[in-house]
């Protein structure tokens, strides 16, 4: 999972389009506020203040997700802001999106300060959709108000009105996000959108009914009330970002960990390291979804950790090459230590069954096999970027495929392994 | 019921009466409930026993807390004391599988009489009792205050009363800490009924689900959380005994010295989060063992300096093992400098008494203690009084006084539970033993001098 962390660099066509789609919304609704001005400016900055307090807060979560659930909930109530107790608001769509971009900017400055630039797709797509939003929504706002503020007026036209475009907002979205990452990661489209589906739901929900809730208070209460009605999801982030740490904590944990086959001599440097990461993206060229990547992430990290109850390092530690009794002897003993944990039995499992081979009834699960000639393919290369020695390891695997090899995995590592630049080579 | 003591027997029907006389005297005096009411009642009633039936563990984890206090809170402003205390005593219906008979009697009165209480003090602050309209928000919010300063502490003490006469509870045991966020998350909860009492004139119901629907999924998350955070335990803990499945004697090692630094820290005081840092910290210490060429460990007498070297050069190796997990930080210390003595004989820096890092002085002695008190190839294990001593005879010279004398107390307090008698291994068995172990200070590792 290699991403960018300076603006521009490495971003790929589909990033760059929505940072200048984002770049030229901004400056449109900017010119166009400074042009006639902000009206009701004391609702802006409050709003403005809340977005950049949002962004200032913003968190990572799990598969390098930037998000910032309370921005973008105060962007979401000044959108659909009808009134303040009582009094109709008059912004227009181009004023949504320059408090947004000013609220956005201020928030991130900070993090700027101390060396933490934000990513800058997914601040595009935040405000994006932001705006998006506001352009079929703002239009619409007098006469929604009018429908609540005559005698015997109600809200439910309102509410009806706002679920369905918040709806229509968050699956673009979604839809967004999953095109960026696909392209990014070279993943299936689908299988990435189920992805950033399950991921975005459950916090997408919490900020849509903050973000309601933002707007109906503004009519009940006075602007005061606007920092006590954040207060829901101010708890809905706190135990995401606890969540979000554990999370990145398990993966630095086990990573760090499956080195200590190294550090005894087990292994050579670095194998571990680069067998998940050839696993991963074999897996991910062959469709695997996001919780099963992570399972064949862990088992690919920690396949070698069998080894440690041997009286002694193989030699090179190639496994590859020890007899396959004593290649079995290792997966079972690696189980059974993963098994102990009592909570990843199908890493366990994925483990166990990384030497069986290819043909029989059995056949071992998909996970398995990526990481039978991942761990082969690095025994054959290693570190080395050679071409020509890369070329006749997947021969290699190719030769004994169909017995051993799935000839399916060995085809998408010869893929992956030919579009890697030389400089970051697996 | 029946395992209840007579006075927590008798609490529990003196509770349960109070509560059924004040919605009996409510129900019968009709100024108090008018028609048009009942519908929000249920509607009220129904949220409460939905946040009731899905306890939530936010911030304290031995207190089930729930939202439905929230929606407690909002009855009072919306029904009154006696709509209140019915909302609370629907309790009693709370979809909890397996909760007894008489726990739910209890929950229900005793949420009846605090929503009784919070609403009379509501009236008597100058609150109406009314869907509040649109205006008179601001007008809400002194006695809404006041009702939830009488609805947590009442609720507070009738639990308390219940659980001490119950005998499930000592005073010494309240953790003052959990307290304090145990009223910071009431407040939480209270301002959130009223942000639902505020709303109801606008969208009723609906006012509800906006504000709770943040919370349950905050909750969602929250055990997404526990759960990954106890899986992450579980894993850290397989793995570091993977690493010492090689040496037969050693096995549990870590695990002990783990919970032995975790009580060092928990007796001098140290907060929740380092206290978890110092387990971790425990658990790994010794993780760059297996750098160390078995060989040299299994070798029988005297050392050369090479030798020597290589060993003492775990902590180093352990440290860069584990330096890429961000969150440890603090453990990196620990890790690195546990063979420091105070004296500033140990490895692999030569620090002495202050500068040695405190998660450092701590394992040194659980360490050491775990070590003795734990069969070896070489000899037998020490019994708790012998191992004691001996700490007690090194502190200030290897070990940090302050920790050692928090140890004692602690196993004093608490007992230590040594590993069991390791059998030799059987003669036909293949298991690896050390002749050597870094971490006995009775045995110290011999060296082969120069000349």
């Amino acid at each position: 999972m290699t991403i960018a962390t300076r603006p521009l660099q490495g971003l790929d066509s589909g990033q760059l389009l929505l940072i200048c789609a984002a770049g030229m919304v901004t400056v449109a609704g900017v010119a166009h506020t400074a042009a006639v001005g902000l009206s009701d400016p004391e609702i802006a900055i409050a709003f403005g203040v809340l977005v950049a307090a949002g962004e200032l807060a913003r968190l990572t979560m799990p598969g390098n997700r930037e998000v910032a659930p309370i921005g973008a909930a105060a962007a979401l109530g000044y959108t659909l802001l009808l009134d303040v107790g009582g009094v109709p608001t008059r912004h227009s769509a181009l004023q949504v999106v320059a408090v947004m971009s000013a609220g956005m900017t201020i928030g991130a400055l900070p993090h700027l300060a101390v060396g933490r630039p934000p990513q800058l797709d997914g601040l595009a797509r935040r405000l994006l959709s932001g705006a998006l939003l506001a352009f079929a929504y703002r239009p619409l706002a007098p006469a929604l108000y009018a429908t609540t503020s005559r005698p015997g007026g109600t809200w439910w036209v309102v509410l009806g009105v706002m679920a369905v475009l918040i709806l229509a907002m968050l699956t673009a979205d979604v839809i967004i996000a999953a095109v960026l990452r696909a392209e990014q990661m070279r993943s299936a489209f689908r299988v990435t959108l189920r992805d950033e589906l399950r991921m975005a739901a459950p916090l997408g929900a919490a900020v849509a009914a903050s973000g309601t809730l933002l707007a109906l208070a503004s009519h009940s209460m006075h602007l005061t009330a606007l920092v006590v009605f954040a207060a829901p999801l101010l708890v809905t982030q706190v135990a995401f970002r606890k969540y979000a740490g554990i999370r990145a904590t398990y993966l630095q944990t086990v990573r760090a960990l499956a080195r200590v086959t190294e550090v005894g001599g087990y292994v050579e440097p670095g194998h571990s390291r680069r067998v998940s990461r050839l696993s991963l993206a074999v897996g991910r060229e062959l469709g695997m979804a996001e919780p099963e990547l992570l399972e064949l992430e862990y088992a690919a990290l920690m396949h070698d950790i069998g080894q440690l109850s041997l009286r002694d390092p193989i030699p090179g530690g190639a496994t590859v090459l020890t007899d396959p009794e004593q290649a079995r002897s290792i997966a079972e003993l690696g189980a059974e230590v993963i098994k102990k944990t009592g909570v990843l039995d199908r890493v366990a499992e994925i483990v166990r069954r990384q030497g069986d081979g290819f043909t029989g009834p059995d056949m071992p699960p998909l996970a398995s096999r990526i990481i039978k000639a991942a761990n082969a393919y690095d025994d054959l290369v290693g570190s080395s970027t050679d071409r020509d020695r890369q070329a006749a390891a997947l021969e290699r695997l190719r030769l004994d495929g169909g017995d051993e090899y799935d000839p399916a995995v060995v085809e998408s590592m010869s893929k992956v392994i030919d579009r890697t630049p030389p400089a970051h080579r697996l | 019921m029946r395992e209840l003591p007579w006075p927590a027997k008798a609490y529990l029907i003196v509770i349960i009466g109070v509560a059924a006389a004040l919605i009996g005297r409510g129900l019968i005096a009709p100024e108090h409930l008018s028609e048009r009411e009942w519908p929000t009642l249920l509607v009220l009633a129904l949220l409460f026993l939905v946040c009731e039936s899905v306890p939530t563990l936010l911030n304290v984890e031995q207190a089930a807390m729930s939202v439905s206090f929230s929606a407690a809170l909002a009855a009072v402003v919306l029904v009154g004391d006696v709509g209140a205390a019915m909302v609370g005593a629907t309790a009693v219906l709370s979809v909890r599988p397996g909760l007894a008979l008489h726990k739910r009697l209890f929950n229900g009165a005793q949420f009846a009489i605090c929503g009784y209480a919070a609403g009379w003090a509501f009236e008597r602050l100058g609150g109406h009792q009314d869907v509040p309209s649109v205006e008179r928000f601001t007008d809400l919010i002194g006695p809404f205050m006041g009702a939830a300063a009488v609805f947590v502490p009442l609720n507070f003490v009738l639990f308390a009363v219940m659980l001490s006469l119950a005998g499930q509870l000592r005073a010494d045991e309240v953790p003052l800490r959990g307290l304090v966020q145990f009223f910071v998350s009431y407040l939480g909860y209270a301002t959130f009924g009223l942000l639902i009492a505020g709303l109801w004139a606008t969208v009723q119901s609906i006012s509800a689900v906006l504000v709770l629907l943040p919370l349950f999924i905050a909750r969602w998350a929250f055990g997404q959380y526990l759960a990954q955070q106890r899986s992450y335990d579980a894993t850290i803990a397989a793995l570091c005994q993977a690493v010492e499945t090689k040496d037969y004697y050693t096995r549990g090692h870590c695990t002990r010295v783990s919970s032995a630094s975790t009580m060092i820290a928990q007796e001098i005081g140290m907060g929740p989060e380092r206290m978890r840092a110092i387990g971790y910290a425990g658990m790994l210490h010794d993780v760059g063992k297996l750098g160390v060429p078995t060989k040299v460990l299994q070798k029988e007498g005297r050392l050369t300096e090479e030798e020597l070297a290589a060993i003492q050069l775990h902590p180093m190796r352990g440290l860069e093992i584990v330096r890429g997990i961000d969150f440890l930080d603090e453990a990196f210390a620990g890790i690195m400098h546990h063979h420091e003595r105070q004296d500033g004989k140990g490895y692999p820096m030569g620090l002495a008494g202050a500068e040695i890092p405190e998660f450092a002085r701590i394992i040194a002695v659980a360490d050491a203690f775990d070590s003795m008190t734990s069969d070896r190839a070489y000899r037998k294990a020490k019994s708790i009084e012998e191992a004691v001593a001996e700490l007690r005879k090194q502190s200030g010279t290897q070990f940090d006084p302050v920790m050692v004398g928090a140890f004692i107390r602690a196993v004093d307090r608490r007992g230590w539970d040594p590993p069991g008698k390791v059998s030799a291994p059987e003669a036909d068995e293949v298991v690896e033993t050390m002749a050597k172990d870094h971490d006995d200070p009775t045995t110290p590792i011999e060296v082969v001098s120069e000349r």
